[in-house]
């Protein structure tokens, strides 16, 4: 399938959102096409975006205080009542202070309980390191039955939002508080468990998760001024992990580098299980 | 299915699960012992008389919900809902076995009836919390009750202490909690590692209605249980004292007996033997044959 790059792309004034935004609106269209979706905030709920939500459907918004441990606890006992939770904090809080509760009473207990971490990775800058969250992601993607998904722009984030509210599975939603450029479009696909090639190459692939997809098609551009074709693959779901196509990527090209706000240890188990031992190709 | 055994048959139907509990604990071999013998006569009204529920069909959309927010004490939950039908007492010899349903801490998705995954203390609450939410103010299903079960000890959780502001807050009266008051924890007793009291104050300023009864006593807890019911604007927490290891007498009050390995926490052969002999005497206080 033939991926829709925004056109704009590489203009100076190309659209700017953060993926908190594309989250709030994919909310309120999901509690508008099912009435068994909840929303549960630890008093972040501008913040996060759940506040559209919120606004549209008072009587199924939970307010929790500051308290991330009963924020998804109390889920994992609506989601046993038939509902489909909603919880959303920042990640350093959740799931940063709440994985064992997560792990327990949804993971392990196998219940369709979406965690939104926004303001996750080092773009939140001025906050400081106790909220730059760049362990999140190794964090979620350790849990049995739960799926991990970093969208890239604001619009994939719309899209991630309806694909968790259906999927019946333990999910994080990864997100981000900072504007970042959006290169998706409407009619882009977004599907979970797939990677999608924006730009083909075959001189390196270059792999990337959440908003640092789109720095790579910057560097891919710069790169193709100085000769090399770098394949860009997007990789917005990192559990369940599209081996296939990051495989036939590195095959081709030989060389692999990733892009993604999270620590190093993460990010070598990343590559290592997306370019076992059978693929020639080495890191850069 | 209120009133369909007598109290006399309520407590020989608890004195038949803490034989199961003794048999399971020697074949498993390891686990806990204290919690389930004294949450025997809880559970066994919960689920013989106070909870609308129906074994055949464990999802029953009308149904009472339990949840175990102390994991470790699951054997005396399996042994319950054994006798109660749920599945067949036979089975109950695989406790902890490798592929067993019936493993040392509950895990929902294996075994039909169970209603949270727990074993890491100080959730269970919150997950009760969280249906009785849905109860009252998303279904509007009056008729439904839940109820709940957490260890002392877990109280040290500060994830209780969340949940009961949470269940205060939104006044959740569908939600009643039995806190297994037996005064112990593992590295000694609860006021020793970490003082509970004023346990009945601490749940008052949390905007809980309390009770406090005599654990062992099964027409209390039946009161108590139809009280809490009756409490339509506050949740209800039912302070149950209780004597760790009830039933047999050289495992009453001890905290040594809170769990571990056979001879040291759970009953060896002999111990299991013995034990067994205690319940079927009333700990001598019958000769056998009374009761065969």
């Amino acid at each position: 399938m033939t991926y829709h790059l925004n056109p704009h792309l590489y203009s100076d004034d190309v659209k700017q959102e953060p993926t908190r935004a594309g989250f709030g609106r994919g909310l309120k269209a999901a509690g508008g096409a099912d009435k068994n979706i909840v929303a549960l905030c630890a008093d972040l709920t501008d913040s996060t975006q759940m506040s559209i939500f919120k606004a549209a459907f008072p009587e199924r918004f939970i307010e929790m205080g500051i308290a991330e441990q009963n924020l998804v606890t109390v889920a994992s006992g609506l989601a046993r009542a038939g509902k489909i939770p909603f919880t959303s904090s920042y990640a350093a809080f959740s799931p940063g202070r709440n994985w064992e509760q997560i792990r327990t009473t949804i993971a392990l207990n196998d219940q369709p309980v979406k965690i939104i971490g926004s303001h996750a990775g080092v773009s939140v800058g001025p906050d400081g390191a106790t909220h730059q969250m760049l362990e999140d992601i190794a964090l979620m993607r350790v849990m049995p039955n739960m799926i991990v998904i970093a969208p890239g722009d604001s619009i994939e984030a719309e899209k991630a939002t309806l694909a968790i509210a259906a999927n019946g599975k333990p999910s994080y939603l990864r997100l981000a508080r900072e504007k970042t450029p959006i290169f998706s479009t409407e009619n882009a696909p977004f599907e979970i468990g797939k990677a999608y090639v924006l730009r083909e190459g075959h001189d390196i692939s270059l792999l990337g998760t959440g908003t640092m997809t789109y720095e790579l098609l910057v560097a891919a551009k710069l790169l193709e001024a100085e000769g090399i074709q770098a394949e860009v693959v997007h990789v917005p779901t990192i559990k369940p992990l599209d081996d296939e196509t990051i495989l036939a990527s590195v095959q081709k090209t030989g060389r692999v580098l990733t892009a993604e706000e999270a620590q190093w240890g993460d990010r070598r188990t990343v590559e290592r299980e997306a370019t076992n031992a059978t693929v020639p190709g080495r890191y850069v | 299915m209120s009133g369909q055994l007598t109290v006399k048959q309520l407590e020989e139907k608890a004195n038949d699960i803490r034989r199961d509990i003794i048999t399971m604990l020697e074949a498993a071999g390891s686990g806990h012992s204290a919690g389930p013998l004294d949450l025997t006569d809880i559970l066994t009204a919960l689920y013989f008389d106070i909870m609308n529920i129906d074994p055949k069909r464990p999802d029953w959309p009308d149904r009472d919900v339990f949840f175990l927010s102390n994991g470790h004490t699951v054997p005396v939950q399996y042994a319950t809902m054994a006798e109660r039908g749920y599945f067949p007492v036979e089975e109950l010899k695989t406790l902890r076995k490798l592929g067993s349903r019936l493993q040392g801490h509950p895990e929902r998705t294996k075994l039909p009836g169970l209603e949270n995954t727990s074993g890491p203390l100080g959730s269970g609450l919150s997950q009760a919390a969280g249906y009785a939410y849905s109860l009252q103010y998303l279904d509007h299903a009056l008729h439904r009750f839940v109820y709940a079960v957490t260890g002392d000890g877990e109280l040290n959780e500060g994830n209780i202490w969340e949940a009961a502001m949470f269940a205060g807050k939104y006044r959740l009266s569908q939600l009643t909690v039995f806190i297994d008051r037996n005064n112990i924890q593992i590295d000694g007793t609860t006021e020793d590692v970490m003082p509970l009291e004023d346990l009945r104050g601490k749940w008052e300023a949390f905007g809980w209605h309390v009770q406090e009864i005599d654990g062992h006593n099964i027409a209390s807890i039946i009161d108590a249980a139809s009280m809490a019911r009756a409490i339509t604007n506050k949740p209800s927490v039912i302070i149950a004292h209780t004597i760790p290891g009830k039933g047999v007498d050289f495992m009453e009050y001890d905290y040594h007996w809170h769990g571990g390995a056979p001879g040291v926490g759970v009953p060896n052969h002999e111990q299991a033997k013995l034990a067994l002999k205690k319940l079927r005497t009333l700990n001598g206080r019958i000769t056998p044959g009374d009761i065969e």
